[in-house]
């Protein structure tokens, strides 16, 4: 016992003295906390549009100022060309061409029916079906106002009609923030620990002063543990100032759960990714060599975390990737305490696979640090 | 000359004999690329729904039917009480609930109208959207074929077609911002260490001491790795056709030479932060946790650019992987010439040219 703290004592002086690192650690997750989530939005608002209109009538005009007064698109042009439309699409002015053939008016009064065609710009395949869900939605409620307000009641009544009645819940105002900021906190804990964990060993390792441990009685879990425990707790603080400064006081997101449950989870979850950072140490002799480790495990923990896209339509073989990384728990937990309440019973699987991970990453680093070079 | 291809030997030297960086470097854009390539998506297949049907009749049936096989759906459980809703989306699998009241077909033939209710967990925002979105549309289908019979009047009716991307496929948009993610930050990476290991380990002195040119110490430190990359470039290139059937539209020379200016951007900034910063850990904190999510979402990739705040769309503007996106969709999958990308090439040029020119001023010959 002695011993580990003596350890501690040497670790934190370690800590505090390099002061420019310390600022880095603390300074950069919150600035990235504070900005980030703002950049991660999905709510499709300004959908550029260029409306061909070769009609010119008083219907075609009537439409283009519905999709206007919609305030999902933005008039990028408004022409007499189709080509000249598509040009726009390419150089990335428009999202969507719709055309509007000639004798719009006419034709719809005569045949009882024309047809508009719409071009949407499909790379980005989500963006394009919203856009061409919300654009065929404004003319079909155009097409029904065009119906009561020319044909007799009559006609118009007479058919079923299905109401779709849709809530959101949880999220009523599905508002961005509120699930982004849980999992952006969760990835930068996650990169502090692990990434400085394995870097603070390795740098003993390159600087030499690892062989000084060596020879020393120290046990190998005391070694382990005194580098564990220093970034254990500037996890819980990096994660604390997250939670309650940026996540309550900017974006005045108030947890539905309990505040106990996520630090039962932070706390066992912080020991995984630390044993995380422990293995990656033991397996580099260089700093080097630990960062481009601790990248490559960063990118699988930002990409395949279920952080931005649904880990659920994943295809099923990366679905098990997806599994084997801690991050998907911890992300799954905070949005489920935070958004819709979730309690120990509810996270109950998830605690036993973190705890699991944790046990097996930090006995395979001590396993594997060895004293002898 | 001469002294200069001393260096660039010199340097060689330090990168083939790390091995295991070297490993590390190649192996990680080939597994990256496949991992990524085929698990980045934001089509939502599969989604586990709930159906709470009370009134189990024709119309009722058919609509489930139509769910059950849509390949977006997949049907968990037909009946619940409405009080088990919430307590089934605590647990978090179930995302959407669609409920039908009783005697759903009665009303819809007899009253002219009937109601369903979609319930979507809306604690992901996107996926509940689009799931509404999908049943909707779904349940559109069943109506429209149930009024098939009867004539309609003044029927409006709208072509829409899917350019550049018809099945909507995911891969189209995330392999280009994969592959500007990986190339860049790789890059970085591995020069941001390469002067300040010198000075950390002490070999920087004996440079300093030595009637060397600072400008080719500098350049000639970017240089190993400038192949490296173009490899991996070559790598990368042949995986996404190969592997993730994306096709190259526009010119492969084209393309091959813009990469190469991304490239040396990236080798540039990474010089700088290298030439900025007093230790490794302060330099790699800065390229990797520093750059790494910044990187991820101004790329645009993610999330729509135009959909950010104003002051992020402007900052975005400095990130160079945000330009070569753009140029790498306008070549692969647009198939447009140089003419449509020459604006996004001269903003990379400026940019490695400024990075370039900071670093070397950086350089301190004196060592404290």
């Amino acid at each position: 016992m002695r011993t580990l703290i003596f350890l501690l004592q040497k670790e934190f002086r370690q800590i505090f003295r390099d002061k420019t690192i310390l600022r880095l650690i603390i300074a950069m997750p919150i600035i990235q906390l504070l900005v980030m989530p703002l950049a991660a939005d999905y709510e499709i608002k300004n959908i550029n549009i260029s409306i061909v209109d070769h009609d010119r009538s008083a219907f075609s005009q009537k439409l283009v100022s519905k999709i206007v007064a919609s305030g999902y698109f933005k008039l990028a042009d408004y022409g007499n060309s189709f080509e000249e439309g598509f040009r726009l699409m390419e150089k990335n002015k428009a999202d969507l061409v719709l055309e509007i053939p000639a004798d719009f008016e006419k034709q719809i009064i005569r045949e009882n029916t024309q047809k508009l065609f719409v071009a949407v710009n499909a790379i980005n395949g989500t963006k394009a079906m919203v856009g061409s869900t919300y654009l065929g939605n404004i003319i079909s409620d155009f097409n029904q106002n065009l119906r009561t307000e020319i044909l007799p009641p009559s006609k118009t009544s007479n058919s079923p009609q299905i109401e779709i009645v849709s809530s959101n819940w949880f999220n009523r105002f599905l508002n961005y923030p509120v699930f982004m900021v849980p999992g952006i906190l969760v990835i930068l804990v996650s990169m502090v620990g692990a990434f400085m964990c394995a870097l603070n060993i390795v740098k003993e390792k390159e600087v030499g002063t690892i062989e000084q441990i060596n020879v020393t009685p120290i046990r190998k879990h005391h070694f382990i543990l005194g580098k564990l425990i220093p970034f254990w707790i500037i996890g819980m603080f990096v994660f604390s100032i997250g939670l309650f400064l940026v996540s309550r006081v900017v974006y005045g997101i108030v947890p539905e759960g309990s505040i106990l449950v996520l630090y039962s989870f932070l706390s066992i979850y912080l020991l995984a990714v630390l044993g995380l950072g422990l293995i990656i140490s033991t397996y580099s002799n260089t700093q080097q060599q630990a960062m481009s480790l601790a990248f490559f495990f960063m990118m699988i923990f930002v990409l395949m975390g279920g952080l931005f896209t649904s880990v659920d339509s994943m295809p099923e073989w990366s679905q098990w990737i997806a599994r084997l990384n801690p991050v998907t728990y911890f992300i799954e937990v905070m949005r489920m305490v935070i958004m819709k309440g979730s309690g120990f019973n509810e996270i109950k699987n998830h605690m036993i696979i973190i705890t699991g991970f944790a046990i097996f990453f930090n006995t395979w680093a001590i396993i594997n640090y060895k004293k002898t070079s | 000359m001469k002294q200069f291809l001393a260096f660039v030997r010199k340097e060689f030297y330090h990168v083939f004999r790390d091995r295991k960086t070297l490993l590390l470097l190649f192996g990680m854009p080939i597994a990256q690329i496949i991992l990524f390539g085929f698990a980045l998506t934001n089509e939502i297949k599969n989604t586990k729904i709930v159906i709470c049907d009370n009134s189990n009749d024709i119309a009722t049936r058919a609509i489930i039917d139509k769910l059950e096989v849509s390949k977006n759906f997949e049907i968990e459980q037909v009946f619940l009480n409405n009080n088990e809703i919430e307590e089934t989306f605590k647990k978090g699998k179930v995302k959407l609930v669609i409920v039908f009241p009783p005697n759903f077909n009665h009303s819809l033939n007899h009253e002219n109208k009937a109601q369903v209710q979609i319930i979507a967990d809306a604690s992901d925002p996107n996926t509940a959207n689009t799931l509404t979105m999908y049943a909707t549309s779904i349940i559109g289908d069943y109506h429209k074929e149930l009024m098939a019979g009867r004539k309609i009047p003044l029927q409006i009716e709208t072509e829409m077609r899917m350019i550049y991307n018809p099945e909507l496929k995911g891969a189209t948009n995330f392999v280009p911002g994969v592959m500007a993610l990986v190339l860049f930050l790789v890059s970085v990476l591995m020069t941001s260490v390469s002067i300040v290991r010198e000075k950390e380990s002490g070999t920087m002195e004996v440079l300093l001491v030595s009637p060397f040119n600072a400008v080719l110490v500098v350049i000639s430190k970017a240089i190993p790795y400038f192949f490296l990359s173009i490899i991996n470039l070559i790598v990368i290139l042949v995986l996404s056709v190969t592997l993730l059937d994306m096709t190259i539209k526009g010119s492969v020379i084209l393309l091959f030479l813009e990469s190469a200016l991304l490239i040396i951007t990236a080798l540039s900034l990474g010089l700088l932060i290298s030439n900025s910063t007093a230790s490794q850990q302060t330099a790699m904190i800065i390229s990797l946790m520093g750059m790494l999510l910044p990187t991820v979402l101004f790329t645009g990739f993610m999330f729509p650019l135009e959909n950010m705040p104003l002051v992020l769309q402007v900052i975005s503007n400095i990130i160079p992987a945000k330009w070569y996106y753009i140029i790498v969709k306008s070549i692969m999958i647009k198939g447009l010439g140089f003419s449509a990308i020459w604006k996004e090439t001269l903003i990379l040029m400026g940019m490695t040219l400024f990075l370039l020119i900071v670093s070397i001023k950086k350089f301190k010959v004196r060592l404290s």
